[in-house]
């Protein structure tokens, strides 16, 4: 009786890969879900929105008004969408959605620059929606002094000076253009990964239970670490080629660059796929049925996509959801995946996060063989 | 060792729990024979079986089973022996020979394809063996499940209800099998519900609420029982059915053809009321001696279903 037996292992490996290829949906789904994702979000999921419905109250026909005017639609944060008339106007128009923004250049603008009497611009923003607006609101007043100053030419140039001179500079590092998807596709792959990972898995090895084909399977000579070898596996591979595709479609739907270290990609990523595999076979130890375990997948998936700093800034969450962030391998393989594809990180730079990853699966691991003996009589 | 026992258990005690469902049960069974294992639902049975098979590590008692410790050498047990369990268990999202593949991988055989193949000709299924065997009815799915648990050529043989859900045609083909089987010399333990396949059984083992009530040679069983059985033939059976069942002694009223056993433990009380019946002339009343069926009858009928009474 050989401890670990190869043709056993293969034989369990055989059959997940024949039961894989048979449920259409489920194999669909592990291919399709990165494509869709990166698409979805990628796409549609923008924190730095352009061309925000913008309506103009225009008290001043002045060459310096129509300067300020045009040098917001060139920015492409604004969208000029329509005039309103007096202010109950332009409330009515921010309150019905028609427009984000609502400029009123006051009357005699240009001639109270001349004077030096620093005319105010209102700009009222829907501010209902903060992120929708904050970065356009941002990069306003930059626009305004270069508009103005380069409309006041010939005589008038002596004022240009006085006023404000200055453009706020916005230096972004890392996303020049500060696109949202360059941020969003790299976590995306943290999320991908887990969802699929840890479903499928506690899924796979709930399943045998449940139909009670685990019975027939422990009654034969197999041992209990040739049959989870030969389910995990099958998976793995499932990782590795929703991870290709992933890669690909950011290269080439995005254009997300590759800038750091292969190694200490393909280093993270493994561990990253042995963490979320030993996550859904923790929960296969508490599920009962296939419906329990995706109930517990999806779970778990919420605060993976929440506090882990793939929606909104980790930095920007308090203490306690700090630490429960801490407690989630996304939120470590998210900040690797990041470094690595855009701030050039090699193994050096992503030890910390490697070294987080793999305590959580130390903890994860521990647990579940505990419960798993628990679970054997 | 040509005749030591396929399995020979003592003391096996199985709690989950808080509750004992297997209570220090003792169980010999010879080689060759075909071993009955009867009891209603929750008795213990399946917790038994698979204690024997080294699936369930018992809390308590010793055993061996082809020789081999129970609690030790549950690997060597599981290489000799073919465990059918109750429900379907062989993979429905697969086809039949990759069912019949995956389980000849399993115990290692060699030949794998030749044997397989072999299988599926002996089951009638080679032109069938790329259906998936979700999509066979009950009784194809019993067979094939038996022909799984067979291509190792096992020493012992458990069944667990084999024959739950079966047409009657496809049980009398399986039981067919199982004595072709055991003129092999290979040893089977079947547990079941019905007393056709009860009567077709050497030895009999009956259980209760986790407890061993009776086990025998089937011959024995009857007499170990100690019922006294009195045949009754005559016109208008069925209202004196009624009538004798609420008579004291009468223990157990049986249609059998165009006949009544009456059947009792107390055979003094039965006596009087068959002196009185006698009486009345009106049906010929004879005393036999009784058989499996009465026992069986008998014994299913006072058991009461063990999960209804376990939290009473």
């Amino acid at each position: 009786m050989s401890l670990f037996s190869v043709a056993r292992f293969a034989a369990v490996l055989v059959k997940e890969f024949i039961q894989m290829k048979r449920d259409r949906v489920t194999f669909g789904m592990m291919i399709g879900i990165p494509i869709m994702q990166l698409v979805l979000f990628g796409f549609a999921i923008n924190n730095d929105p352009h061309d925000l419905p913008t309506m103009i109250e225009m008290n001043d026909a002045s060459p310096t008004a129509r300067a300020v005017l045009a040098g917001m639609e060139v920015s492409e944060y604004f969208q000029f969408v329509g005039v309103v008339t007096g202010q109950e106007d332009g409330d009515r128009a921010l309150r019905d959605g028609r427009a984000n923004f609502v400029v009123v250049i006051p009357p005699g603008f240009e001639r109270d620059i001349i004077r030096g009497l620093a005319p105010q611009v209102l700009i009222a923003a829907d501010a209902s929606d903060p992120t929708a607006v904050s970065s356009a609101v941002g990069a306003l007043q930059g626009i305004l002094d270069v508009a103005v100053k380069q409309s006041l030419t010939g005589p008038l140039q002596a004022v240009a000076g006085s006023p404000a001179p200055f453009s706020v500079v916005v230096h972004k590092q890392f996303n020049p253009e500060g696109e949202t998807a360059t941020n969003i596709v790299p976590g995306l792959l943290a999320i991908i990964l887990s969802m699929t990972m840890v479903m499928i898995t506690a899924v796979a090895i709930v399943r045998e239970s449940e139909r009670g084909t685990m019975e027939t399977l422990i009654a034969t000579p197999v041992r209990p670490l040739e049959v989870m070898l030969g389910k995990i596996l099958p998976y793995v591979f499932v990782g590795y080629v929703q991870t290709i595709v992933f890669l690909i479609a950011a290269q080439v739907l995005f254009a997300v660059p590759f800038t750091g270290s292969r190694l200490a990609f393909f280093v993270g990523f493994n561990l990253y796929i042995v963490v979320n595999l030993a996550l859904g076979f923790l929960i296969s130890t508490v599920a009962r049925t296939q419906m329990q375990a995706m109930q517990i997948s999806f779970f778990t998936l919420l605060p993976t996509i929440l506090l882990s700093g793939f929606m909104f800034p980790f930095a920007g969450m308090p203490g306690w959801a700090q630490t429960i962030g801490s407690a989630i391998p996304a939120t470590h393989f998210l900040r690797l995946v990041r470094k690595v594809m855009l701030k050039s990180a090699d193994m050096a730079d992503i030890s910390g996060d490697m070294a987080a990853i793999a305590i959580i699966l130390a903890v994860i691991t521990t647990v579940s063989l505990l419960r798993y003996r628990q679970t054997l009589d | 060792m040509t005749d030591a026992p396929a399995i020979r258990v003592t003391g096996l005690t199985k709690r989950f729990g808080d509750r004992t469902v297997v209570d220090n049960f003792d169980m010999e069974v010879p080689k060759g024979a075909i071993y009955g294992f009867l009891g209603p639902n929750g008795s213990g049975k399946t917790t038994t079986i698979r204690m024997m098979c080294g699936l369930l590590t018992p809390d308590d008692g010793t055993g061996s089973c082809l020789g081999y410790d129970i609690r030790s050498e549950s690997a060597a047990i599981k290489a000799n022996v073919g465990y059918m369990t109750q429900k379907f268990s062989l993979y429905e999202d697969l086809t039949i020979r990759e069912n019949l593949d995956f389980m000849a991988r399993m115990y290692g055989l060699k030949n794998r394809k030749a044997v397989v193949t072999d299988t599926l000709t002996e089951l009638g299924l080679l032109d069938r063996a790329t259906q998936l065997a979700g999509t066979l009815s009950g009784g194809w799915k019993q067979r094939l499940a038996l022909a799984a648990c067979l291509q190792h050529d096992p020493r012992l043989l458990l069944l667990d209800e084999p024959t739950a859900g079966v047409d009657p045609k496809a049980r009398r083909d399986f039981w067919d099998e199982i004595r072709r089987l055991s003129r092999k010399g290979v040893t089977v333990l079947v547990s079941t519900h019905y007393m056709d396949e009860a009567i077709q059984c050497d030895h009999i083992a009956y259980i209760a609420y986790g407890k061993k009530l009776i086990s025998a040679r089937a011959q024995d069983i009857p007499a170990q029982i100690g019922l006294t059985t009195w045949r009754v033939d005559g016109p208008d059976l069925t209202p004196l059915e009624d009538e004798l069942l609420a008579l004291p002694g009468v223990e157990q009223v049986a249609r059998f053809g165009a006949a009544l056993h009456v059947s009792g433990t107390d055979k003094a009380a039965l006596d009087k009321v068959v002196a009185a019946q006698k009486a009345r002339k009106t049906h010929s009343w004879q005393e036999k001696p009784a058989e499996l069926e009465e026992a069986f009858i008998y014994l299913m009928a006072t058991a009461v279903d063990n999960f209804a009474g376990s939290t009473a």
